[in-house]
């Protein structure tokens, strides 16, 4: 037999692989590269998540047991990849549009973004998939104690509760470090991907391997196996039409409502046309995985000794021929298949628990303070991370608690009947439009509480949580009311029974409550956003003109998204409007939008109270209703068309009126600087002519005024030539005129030289950088780049007006590009200014203060545009603050 | 002799030329940098003549001007304005204000002395 150690040493460079393929993998999507990382074939495998250790070991046992009826678990999947491919893509556009980033999420968000149900799905997820982690981390530890020295060996039991701990802390260390890298759930999570594909590859050639060995290797060939296969006790087990119907039911609503179903399907599809690959190749994955199921089985219980655990088949048939490298694969295998599922469905389940749970009781404790202090974003990060290991814990703690003897079968359909409740109130939702949030609280609570009351809590046993007598008899020996057999319905198989019951309870009630009820508009409005996803992907429950500041959102939503994407987003949504700089228009469209990349982050009711606060204003208006009203298609179109030319209207308008006040401004402008240019040339000039005139009579004069006075009248000529090179510098720029010295140079070189350059100046202006962040290398003209950066840190020392000044110089560095930010800490430019700092001659404070003529950051913008990069202006940070950005070229690629 | 000058402007430079020229002569000149608190200095020292420059830091010469202009105590106090800016507009609103002689820099030193000497009487 393979040697114990050897296993474990195997199975931690098995891990550290995947560890390596992920960190490669986030490290070529986040530089931009990798278009591989997306292709229709990563997202199929990483659908193959759905298969688990209960289908990569249990089906043969499943099979050993209870024959064919295994395929009902590859048999639900493949009817709705094959028969219902509208639906999902459906589901996948809708988690697009509206940035869905869970099951959760969907449901909270169809019904009226409302958080009760974000909620109890996020309840009925953890309650649901809690014993199906516990099955996970129970296969692991069996498979690893099969390969453990029999007996009294280092192997105990209390050994194999260690195993479960080792693999659930190793498995949320990897979960946390790869799937919570990104805040926004929307932006995927490529490490996590790639390794799920891996494994997946891993799993079906493990499972192919074992497979072939057993019908050639062992059976000797097909024809033989085929008579194997008759002769066998599974010819004759009798195939119970109600458990196949009510088991394909289920497997086909687990892949649309399992949460980490709902993570690889729709929250990690890369693009739409995904789908078209996987309906048919997802399928195909699923026919090979079952290929071999029977046969392992077969010849498992023909040759294994009787009591041996047909679950294990996988492992233990290749181990009794002395195939300790096949042995070692289907280990690997079976490994794969637990890992993957735990990682996605722990990431699945935190981005729940953290959106529905924490975030809600976070704003409503801090809701009386500021909007938003305080860093959100960590404490996002950090709630999902905690869930991580709370799901991981639970996962362990289950499977503690049920002594790990259950067959592994049993737990995985449990699971799937109490996340099947999930399925009425997701179907109705983006289908019937008369669906209603009450309809889907009372269907939700109903199935999930019939399905808990028939089918877990009778699942620990008689004695465990119910006693024997309420299990045989009914509670207060009402015998209708027995768990197993409620209403009289016996005789009837207790899982099939248990789904009959509570999925006809959870519709009943679903239907009955929202044909009695009516939705509030937010709800309305979102039921047609669901229902027709595919008429029309914009429009939505509208925000009017509020009065909200742009800047304190783009504060809120820096603290959230990050500042470089809400920057991004900002600025995107300005240019959009025809405007430039990083404050758009409070428009209901841009507060839509913002609402959306926010909900990306912190799911969909949260993102809409969070935008409430700021604009203060969450009820839907008159406006609102008339577009719920207005429903025909006819209207809606019309309406969508007549909405798009007036949009467009009201934007040239707006460009025009931009124009004209710019127009206007720089010929006041222009004048402004005639006498400008003017006093700065008269100025020096008085004091030379005045001075001149006087040492051209200076009979009897001391020797050392004659100095000073010299002296005054070259340190005059020599500001008059500074002057007349800004002039002449800027016109050269602006005329295109300006040969660049293009070589390779560090950024850290160019600011130690910009910094020396204005050390000479007075005023005690502290400058904060960090050297390690410096050190990029960049291929552009490193001279004119400095003369930027001293213009900068001049201003700064010039105009920053804290008591202790302070200039902080970040630099950073991504996705091709370097952007070096210079925020002071004085008290910033004012917004309306913010506009024309760059226009030439614009000066905001006193002329001799400033010591130029206002040409300075007009020549930075001129230089700036010729090294191909840009210059801004940043608000939203506190002081003064500049972002340099600069296209990185290396230098082989020059 | 002994007149007083007060010279109301804000490069130090040009500050220390008049002041050179006119001590030269023999007058007392006084000066003053910030403009808010110009006028002040105005009635303080009582000058036979004050000197004005139009761009001044925190008030401009114009405002100073129309203050002295309103002030019954200083009738008749004459103020030769200067400005670096020199253009036609400029000097319209010093005449309209009340300057009493209005000059573009640069100015001819002896020009300066001139119209001192002419606007005081001496």
């Amino acid at each position: 037999m393979i040697a114990f150690d050897l296993l474990v040493a195997i199975c931690l460079l098995y891990v550290a692989l995947l560890f390596g393929v992920a960190f490669l993998a986030d490290r070529r999507a986040a530089a931009g590269r990798g278009g591989w990382l997306r292709s229709p074939l990563i997202y199929t495998l990483s659908l193959s998540v759905y298969c688990t250790a209960w289908t990569f070991y249990g089906a043969v046992g499943y099979a050993a047991r209870s024959g064919l009826e295994f395929v009902t678990i590859y048999l639900g999947p493949t009817l709705i990849f094959i028969g219902w491919w509208w639906t999902l893509r459906k589901l996948v556009r809708i988690g697009r549009t509206q940035r869905i980033t869970s099951i959760a999420d969907l449901i909270s968000s169809r019904y009226g973004k409302s958080n009760a149900l974000g909620v109890i799905v996020t309840l009925i997820a953890v309650v649901g998939v809690t014993p199906y982690i516990a099955l996970q981390l129970q296969s692991v530890t069996l498979s690893f104690a099969v390969f453990a020295p029999s007996g009294a060996g280092p192997w105990a039991l209390t050994d194999l509760n260690s195993t479960a701990l080792t693999v659930a802390g190793g498995l949320a260390l990897f979960t946390i470090l790869f799937g919570t890298r990104n805040l926004d759930a929307n932006e995927r999570h490529h490490g996590v991907v790639i390794a799920i594909a891996v494994e997946a590859v891993v799993k079906l050639i493990a499972l192919l391997a074992v497979g072939v060995f057993v019908v050639w290797g062992l059976a000797g060939g097909v024809s033989a196996m085929i008579e194997r296969i008759e002769a066998s006790p599974l010819a004759g087990m009798p195939i119970q039409p109600g458990r196949w119907i009510g088991l394909t039911f289920l497997a086909a609503a687990a892949i649309l409502t399992l949460p980490r179903m709902f993570q690889v399907l729709v929250v990690e599809n890369e693009n739409e046309r995904h789908l078209a690959t996987a309906s048919w190749a997802f399928p195909a994955y699923l026919c090979l995985m079952s290929l071999f199921v029977v046969p392992i089985a077969v010849v498992g219980l023909a040759e294994m000794p009787a009591g041996a655990n047909p679950d294990l088949f996988v492992l233990t048939l290749p181990l009794a021929h002395g195939h300790d490298g096949l042995a070692a694969l289907a280990f690997l295998g079976g490994f794969s298949s637990a890992t993957s599922m735990v990682i996605v469905a722990s990431i699945a389940l935190s981005t729940m628990v953290s959106n529905h749970i924490v975030m809600p009781l976070f704003l409503s404790l801090t809701r009386t303070s500021a909007p938003m202090s305080g860093d959100v974003r960590m404490l996002v990060l950090r709630a999902r991370r905690f869930s991580i290991g709370g799901v991981l814990l639970l996962g362990y703690l289950y499977y503690r608690m049920s002594g790990g003897s259950e067959a592994l079968a049993a737990i995985g359909l449990i699971s799937f009947a109490g996340i099947a409740q999930v399925l009425p109130a997701l179907v109705g939702g983006i289908m019937w439009r008369g669906a209603t949030r009450l309809g889907a609280l009372a269907g939700l609570t109903l199935g999930f509480g019939l399905w808990a009351y028939t089918l877990l809590l009778p699942s620990f046993g008689g004695g465990a949580v119910m006693g024997p007598a309420l299990l045989a008899e009914g509670p207060w020996g009402i015998s209708w009311l027995r768990p197993q057999g409620l209403f009289g319905l016996d005789g009837l198989d207790p899982l099939v029974h248990a789904l009959v019951v509570s999925m006809a309870a959870n519709v009943l009630g679903f239907v009955t409550v929202s044909l009695m009820t009516f939705p509030d508009p937010i709800e309305r409005i979102q039921a047609a956003q669901f229902v027709n996803v595919f008429d029309h992907s914009s429009a939505g429950p509208g925000w009017r003109q509020g009065g909200a500041e742009a800047e304190d959102l783009l504060l809120m939503a820096q603290r959230i998204m990050g500042a470089d994407e809400a920057q991004a987003l900002f600025r995107r949504s300005a240019a959009d409007q025809g405007k430039q700089g990083f404050l758009p228009d409070i428009t209901p469209d841009f507060l839509q939008r913002l609402e959306r990349a926010l909900a990306g982050s912190v799911g969909a009711a949260t993102a809409h109270a969070m935008v409430g606060q700021i604009v203060g204003r969450s009820a839907v208006s008159v406006e609102d209703l008339m577009r719920v009203a207005d429903e025909t298609a006819q209207m809606m179109e019309y309406s969508s068309q007549l909405e798009a030319k007036s949009e467009e209207l009201a934007r040239t308008a707006r460009q025009l009126r931009e124009a004209n006040e710019k127009l206007t401004e720089l010929s006041v402008q222009k004048d402004a600087f005639l006498s400008q240019i003017s006093h700065e040339l008269r100025t020096p000039m008085t004091s030379i002519r005045a001075f001149s005139e006087i040492l051209m009579g200076a009979d009897g004069m001391r020797p050392e005024d004659m100095g000073r006075y010299s002296r005054i009248i070259h340190e005059e000529s020599l500001r008059l030539t500074r002057l007349l090179d800004d002039l002449l510098d800027l016109s050269v720029l602006e005329n295109g005129q300006v040969s660049l010295n293009l070589q390779e140079v560090t950024l850290a070189d160019l600011i130690d030289r910009a910094v020396a350059a204005t050390g000479s100046l007075q005023g005690g202006l502290t400058i904060r950088r960090d050297a390690a962040a410096e050190r990029v290398r960049l291929m552009t003209d490193g001279d004119r780049l400095s003369q930027v950066f001293i213009n900068l840190i001049s201003n700064a020392h010039k105009y920053c007006d804290a008591e202790g000044p302070e200039l902080t110089i970040r630099v950073r560095a991504a996705r091709g590009a370097v952007a070096v930010d210079f925020v002071d800490n004085g008290s910033g430019i004012p917004e309306r200014s913010q506009a024309i700092i760059f226009e030439k001659f614009s000066r905001l404070t006193d002329p001799r203060k400033a010591g130029g003529a206002g040409l300075g950051l007009a020549i930075c913008r001129e230089i700036m545009g010729r090294l191909g990069g840009s210059i801004v202006y940043l608000p939203g940070q506190g002081g003064a603050a500049f972002r340099v950005s600069l296209p990185q070229v290396r230098a082989e690629a020059a | 002799m002994g007149k007083r000058v007060l010279l109301i402007e804000d490069e130090p430079n040009i500050i220390e030329a008049i002041r050179f020229i006119l001590s030269r002569e023999g007058w007392r000149v006084d000066t003053h940098s910030d403009g808010t608190t110009a006028f002040d200095r105005v009635t303080a020292v009582r000058p036979d003549i004050v000197i004005l420059d139009v761009m001044l830091p925190g008030r401009s010469g114009f405002d100073i001007l129309r203050d002295i202009r309103a002030d019954a105590g200083l009738n008749g106090l004459p103020v030769l304005m200067l400005t670096a800016k020199g253009q036609v507009k400029d000097r319209e609103m010093a005449e309209r204000v009340g300057a009493s002689r209005f000059m573009a820099k640069p100015f001819s030193n002896t020009e300066v002395l001139a119209s001192v000497r002419e606007l005081t009487g001496a």
